[in-house]
């Protein structure tokens, strides 16, 4: 299958590249741009007119719910929505059911992924048995299996012991370990503990939650050398360490969901459980200090953090919901308004979406160099949709975007020079 | 307008001659909110009456509460005597259709249970949709049901008539 | 949507009574009026009124709580409601029925009023977002955020005897973190206009940010209690010292605890408060609880009229027809 697509604004974030230009894609792979390479015939021309074309989207964290919890959403339906968002590859995290801690799981999802076929499901290990904290997971097994890291699956580990453990373990297989900073004991609660908890009554996380755990972290890194990927930052304190250590020199690096740059804890009045997320939404200025980090590259990837619930999951009183947002339908056209709100620069975006994430993975991917893999998304930067139930793709409606008007909206979605998604013109 | 006063006087006169026909000689007076005070205060002047002045404010007992609601300026009502066996002259301002008497005489009983109970009223405008009647009345018109009439005070108390807007 | 536009019609209305928060003065004078006109029905031969003849209401209990259910109840059977009690365990919606199917279920047995104590903070709000539009909503307390008539009933106690509310100096003392009384109280007597409430606790039981509550912080009551004119005390629940929150008992009742020594600090004539049940020698001594200054019973006898009044408003306001935008 040779593609060739037409006309299109290609911004290529790795290699500095922003023209208006032909793509060519032969054998799943990227071909060339510009002028064809000799003797190429397309089988397939996208006309890419006053479109963007970019490298396919790299999610760093999104659950598709499967396997265990196939009542919210199944790797097939995810799938369907992460091509329908321009997301090429999706990043799971081990807190599955059954836990990916062994190579049998990683192996299931890989087959349930290649049989949905329309995204590159890439899965984190477990760092501990069952994500327990206790015992360390089968890491070097895992990383065979095809791991592309491992993680605490969104539970911080509290003993201090066992994590440095379990650095030092990942360390010797050279794998990055995926990390969420948040303390499971002062981290216990269900909002920003700011004003909006206070008049509401809810129980408060305090920023130190997170702050206490990543300065214990970056101190047990310190001297291992081992690279640790922080995810899902949510304060203006946690991107300073953050910063710091990396102006130190350490291999770290770090990430924030989407939700975080465009909401915060105000968006929690009348208690509104489509907010209700972990890490918390925060205030104003954490929000403002999270926008400038990845505008900074303090930060450098961009996630959807995605987490598809039932209707009943978020009906119910605001203690009683489980947190977390759909999040796979809105990555880009949130990331794509952050860009037109002057956060930062159309390219630098498109780069915390993919090349970021890319070098975060250790992926040959992200990018349009000749011979990387075709994985391409293309979009209508100016098309105008409203967030609604019936133009979400992912089964979990449970977004507080609903209601947004946003603006980009993904056309074409490429993976490995196959054409995964095209978007369909209303009538 | 009619002259409020001087139709408290007509009824000060009707009720003392019922009080005596009946052999009543310390008639405990009730007042409905807010007229029928007003009304009530000067009738216990006039007649030299010692029990101090009832006042029954029946917002929680009207019948069209499914309708209104509560009405916001409600106040106490307040029996500041033993209503058991005693003569209660229930005093208001106008009669209508009866309900508003209806619903003084319910909370009244659930004050006590009086020997007997009288109505005055300083007006009674017809239009009755309960077996109601006065036995004091000062002035007896005749209203089409377009039209208001009510009682302005406390100083001076006047009687308006109006159509509703 | 927030919990004041859910609970206040176009009209200004109250259709649910969920938090005092976002309540106009008005508003709160209406109740507190009214139910001025509802305190003697208690000493009445008939202690009862016919306003609500023929409806039902619904106490809707997740959380036990026998005395706050029981002032309800007797409320609503003053009004000649009918009232149904349902003890609900949190358990059973938790891990079967979800509070949804709670709720239809209720409300298919034709109710006029559901009264809601639930653990969580906002389920009073979720119930009103949810019911049908001829169900009124009373909130008696969900979890830690309001329990705005307990906040109704303190602030008419407060009115009874001090009524010149730009002068007053209310302290609120002990767990104001987890007390959903504080915050409604807080906010009752700011919207009516209180001189300077002031909350009285260590650290470890003031929220963060609670000065944006309206509450001037202190830590010590010899500093706290100086020449107020009222002192509410509010319950400690046990639980706090399992949770690292205080010492002992012991402790607190030395720093914190209403004794006569500290009773003298603030005004000759000031009142003491306490939501119930007490605590002695927790949070208030003995012969300050039965003492001369204490209101505790009268807040008791009190809070029967003010949920009578909040229950004749708000189902009155249902019965009313609600004009249309033309």
């Amino acid at each position: 299958m040779r593609i060739a697509i037409e006309g299109g604004r290609v911004i290529d974030p790795a290699h500095q590249a922003d023209t208006v230009t032909d793509l060519f894609i032969a054998d799943g792979r990227i071909a060339g741009s510009g002028q064809p390479p000799a003797g190429f015939a397309p089988d397939r021309r996208i006309d890419a007119r006053g479109r963007i074309v970019c490298p396919g989207l790299i999610d760093l964290c999104a659950r598709p719910r499967e396997p265990g919890q196939e009542h919210k959403a199944t790797i097939a339906s995810e799938a369907r929505a992460a091509a329908a968002g321009g997301i090429t590859t999706l990043v799971c995290p081990p807190d599955t059911d059954p836990v990916i801690d062994e190579p049998a799981v990683v192996e299931l999802i890989r087959r349930r992924a290649r049989a949905a076929g329309q995204v590159r499901m890439l899965t984190l290990g477990a760092l501990t048995h069952r994500l327990r904290g206790e015992r360390l997971a089968e890491m070097a097994a895992l990383k065979e299996a095809g791991c592309v890291g491992v993680g605490d699956g969104g539970r911080a580990i509290a003993s201090s012991r066992v994590l440095r453990r379990a650095l030092e373990y990942a360390a010797t297989f050279d794998l990055t370990v995926f990390l969420t900073p948040l303390d499971p004991e002062l981290g216990h609660g269900l909002a920003h503990e700011g004003q909006v908890a206070t008049r509401f009554g809810l129980p408060g996380i305090p920023v130190a939650a997170e702050t206490g755990i990543i300065a214990r972290d970056l101190e047990l890194i310190r001297d291992l050398g081992v690279r640790v990927h922080f995810g899902r930052l949510s304060s203006a304190r946690a991107v300073e360490l953050v910063a710091r250590a990396q102006e130190e020199g350490l291999p770290i690096t770090a990430d924030t969901a989407v939700h975080h740059l465009h909401l915060s804890e105000i968006d929690l009045s009348g208690f509104d459980s489509r907010c209700h997320a972990i890490p918390p939404l925060r205030g104003l200025r954490d929000r403002d200090a999270l926008r400038a980090g990845l505008a900074s590259g303090v930060l450098g990837a961009l996630c959807s953090d995605h987490q598809p619930h039932e209707p009943d999951a978020k009906q119910a009183p605001f203690g009683d919901t489980e947190p977390g947002i759909s999040g796979l339908d809105t990555l880009l056209a949130l990331g794509l308004r952050l860009a037109r709100d002057g956060v930062l620069p159309l390219p630098a975006l498109l780069e915390r979406l993919t090349w970021g994430p890319a070098r975060i993975l250790g992926l040959d991917g992200g990018h349009l160099g000749v011979g990387a893999p075709a994985d391409v998304c293309v979009f209508d930067p100016g098309a105008e949709w409203r967030v609604e139930p019936d133009t979400l793709h992912s089964r979990g409606h449970n977004s507080p975007f609903l209601g947004w008007d946003l603006q980009g909206q993904v056309t074409h979605t490429l993976l490995e020079g196959q054409v995964v998604y095209t978007r369909k013109e209303r009538v | 307008m009619r002259d409020a006063e001087f139709l408290i006087e007509v009824m000060a006169g009707q009720l003392q001659d019922l009080l005596v026909r009946r052999g009543i000689a310390e008639p405990a007076l009730v007042g409905v909110h807010t007229g029928g005070v007003w009304v009530a205060e000067r009738l216990r002047q006039r007649l030299g009456i010692a029990t101090p002045l009832g006042r029954l404010d029946i917002s929680f007992y009207r019948d069209d509460f499914s309708r209104i609601g509560v009405n916001p300026q409600v106040r106490p009502s307040e029996l500041p005597f033993d209503v058991d066996d005693r003569h209660v002259v229930l005093i208001d301002d106008v009669l209508y259709t009866g309900r508003t008497v209806r619903a003084a005489l319910n909370e009244l009983f659930d004050y006590g249970r009086p020997a007997s109970v009288l109505l005055a009223v300083l007006a009674d405008r017809g239009g009755r949709e309960l077996p109601v009647e006065a036995n004091v009345v000062g002035t007896r018109l005749k209203l089409p049901p377009g039209q208001q009439i009510q009682l302005v005070g406390p100083e001076p108390l006047q009687l308006l008539i109006q159509t509703a807007p | 949507m927030s919990a004041t536009d859910l609970q206040v019609d176009r009209q200004g209305r109250l259709l649910h009574f969920l938090t005092v928060e976002g309540l106009t003065r008005r508003h709160l004078t209406e109740i507190l009026d009214t139910a001025e006109s509802l305190r003697g029905v208690a000493e009445r031969r008939v202690k009862k009124l016919p306003t609500l003849h023929g409806k039902t209401v619904v106490n809707l209990f997740f959380e036990a709580s026998t005395r706050t259910r029981t002032t309800f109840e007797l409320a609503a059977k003053r009004l000649s409601a009918d009232v149904l009690n349902l003890n609900i365990a949190t358990s059973a919606t938790t891990k079967g029925e979800s509070l949804l199917d709670t709720l239809r279920n209720i409300e298919a047995m034709q109710c006029d009023m559901f009264v809601v104590r639930h653990a969580q903070s906002g389920a009073a709000d979720f119930m009103a977002r949810h019911v049908k539009p001829h169900i009124a909503v009373l909130n008696a307390g969900d979890g830690c955020h309001a329990h705005p008539t307990q906040g109704m009933l303190d602030a008419f106690t407060i009115r009874r005897h001090k009524p010149d509310f730009p002068s007053l100096q209310v302290a609120i003392v002990g767990d104001i973190l987890h007390s959903r009384v504080a915050r409604s109280l807080i906010h009752a007597l700011n919207i009516l206009g209180a001189g300077e409430v002031r909350v009285i606790a260590p650290r470890t039981l003031l929220p963060a940010w609670v000065e944006s509550l309206g509450a001037r912080v202190f830590h010590s009551p010899k500093v706290g209690l100086r020449e107020v004119d009222v002192i509410v005390m509010l319950r400690l629940q046990r639980e706090r010292m399992e949770r690292a929150l205080l010492p002992t008992e012991q402790e607190f009742f030395q720093q914190y605890g209403l004794t006569e020594e500290r009773l003298a600090l603030a005004k000759p004539d000031a009142i003491v408060m306490h939501p119930g049940p007490i605590n002695r020698g927790v949070e208030i001594d003995s012969r300050v609880a039965d003492g001369p200054r204490s209101v505790i019973l009268e807040q008791v006898t009190n809070g029967i009229a003010v949920r009578m009044a909040i229950m004749s408003i708000v189902l009155g306001n249902h019965a009313r027809p609600i004009e249309e935008d033309a």
